[in-house]
């Protein structure tokens, strides 16, 4: 495992995913209400990108009719086949103990740790007064 | 356990009504005086006509008699010949078709009366189902809680094609009153006629077609029942379905959990997999076996049903599903068969240990 700065931390606001390519490997972070979350932009099933997908709550109910939704945000629909996901763990929702997305540890860095070392940016330039998103992989 | 490891529980026998005359004396004054003096006659099921072949294997038919009437054929020809030590009298007739659904549950009621009279007293090895008409669920409800108090009614029968999907919550009083009862549900084959049962898009032109249409009858009935929620809101419910088949099940049991996956927001009631659900809560008669009777196959269909829980003996007697002396396909494994002979339906049917 090793740390990639992979872009500015306000490129992806709240409620907001993007997409990054860290050594070869499409990574799709979220961030959710300030909490950053980074995934394997490629869904268990059959590989469809998870990042065009429609960010979601979870639907439950105890009886038939009465639903309650919550976690609102916190949950990524696949594109192709609707199969939900949990952004903070990267579990499906059906069958989280045998079917799961890849997740990778992302953490905000500030700027001026970054240029001192022992991370660096691999393509753009970092500055010491911005926030930056890193991600072990 | 039964008293004999080598007997077996018979889930799917037919006890035929012989007509109204013989139910009326089971009716309420005002149902007699009508069936009397509109003069209403036979009320068998258009699903399986006594003259049909399927509906009487052709060694067990006596000229000029309705297949089923005869609790001496009965004996001699299934409970002896197949070793039972109980089986479960199934009767099919038509309170569950009527269009009036006071004279249909009124037929149900006479029904059960003269099953437990005329059958389950005279002979101790049998068992029965109550059945009840669709049509007013309220009263089904009320059925059951009458029958209910005689331990030898061990589930409650419904056929399979209905006025509505069976899911409906218009149906939930019945599946109420079984599960407060400890009740299975059987669905049997067999409709009201209500709609096509080509499965909606237009009538058969054949016997034929109709009777193997059943498979999708059932399979839609399963849908309905799992995603409507009746699983959620009857957790202590099971469901049998008789005379259904078996080899569709796999691929239904596949697609419906794949869908599921996806779809799953439509019916958040839905907290299992219907995979889970249907091999915990879903039982299946074994005849008619309708696959490849090849060991190796019968071996793969199992497999592929995810369980051995989920199979029980039955012969569909007096109809003709198999030839011989045998209603265990051969191809079954030995180690299955006293499963599915014993086990699975003592496990399915909690009062034939009350009764053993």
């Amino acid at each position: 495992m090793a740390k990639h700065v992979v872009g500015k931390a306000e490129d992806v606001g709240p409620g907001m995913r993007k997409v990054f390519e860290v050594r070869g490997r499409p990574i799709v972070v979220f961030n959710v209400g300030g909490d950053y979350f980074a995934l394997l932009n490629r869904c268990p099933h059959q590989s469809a990108e998870l990042s065009m997908g429609l960010i979601s709550g979870i639907a439950t109910a105890d009886e038939p009719g009465h639903v309650q939704c919550s976690r609102r945000g916190e949950f990524i629909r696949c594109p192709w086949h609707g199969w939900e996901f949990d952004i903070r763990t990267g579990q499906s929702w059906c069958d989280p103990g045998r079917i799961s997305v890849k997740q990778y540890p992302v953490s905000i860095a500030a700027g001026a740790e970054l240029v001192e070392g022992p991370y660096k940016a691999e393509t753009f330039p970092v500055s010491v007064e911005d926030s930056y998103l890193v991600v072990d992989l | 356990m039964l008293h004999n490891p080598t007997s077996v529980i018979d889930c799917d026998i037919h006890p035929a009504v012989p007509g109204n005359d013989a139910l009326i004396p089971y009716m309420d004054e005002y149902w007699q005086d009508q069936f009397i003096s509109r003069a209403i006659g036979e009320m068998d099921l258009a699903s399986y006509p006594p003259s049909v072949p399927l509906s009487c294997r052709p060694d067990w038919r006596q000229d000029g008699e309705k297949p089923g009437v005869s609790l001496d054929r009965c004996r001699e020809q299934a409970l002896d010949k197949f070793n039972c030590e109980i089986a479960i009298c199934n009767p099919l007739y038509g309170g569950q078709v009527a269009a009036s659904g006071l004279m249909g549950a009124e037929v149900c009621t006479a029904t059960n009366k003269w099953l437990a009279r005329e059958w389950l007293d005279a002979e101790p090895r049998l068992r029965g189902s109550i059945v009840v008409g669709s049509q007013l669920p309220d009263r089904a409800a009320e059925e059951i809680h009458r029958c209910a108090s005689d331990k030898r009614f061990v589930q409650v029968l419904l056929l399979a094609g209905n006025e509505m999907l069976l899911g409906r919550s218009h149906y939930w009083p019945i599946y109420e009153a079984a599960q407060k009862h400890g009740l299975p549900v059987g669905i049997h084959a067999g409709t009201m006629y209500r709609y096509p049962t080509s499965g909606g898009m237009g009538w058969p032109s054949t016997y034929l077609q109709d009777y193997a249409s059943g498979t999708h009858i059932f399979a839609a009935q399963l849908q309905s029942l799992i995603m409507e929620g009746v699983f959620a809101k009857f957790p202590g419910l099971t469901f049998v379905m008789i005379e259904a088949g078996i080899s569709w099940v796999p691929s239904f049991i596949w697609k419906s959990k794949k869908d599921w996956h996806g779809t799953r927001g439509e019916v958040p009631w839905v907290k299992r997999s219907p995979a889970v659900e249907i091999r915990d809560r879903v039982r299946f008669t074994i005849q008619p076996f309708d696959t490849s009777k090849d060991p190796v196959h019968v071996e793969k269909l199992i497999e592929h049903l995810g369980s051995e829980d989920m199979l029980l003996f039955s012969s569909d007697y007096p109809h003709w599903q198999f030839d011989g002396d045998d209603p265990m396909p051969p191809g079954f494994p030995a180690r299955l068969r006293h499963k599915i002979a014993q086990e699975n339906p003592l496990r399915t049917y909690p009062r034939l240990m009350e009764t053993v």
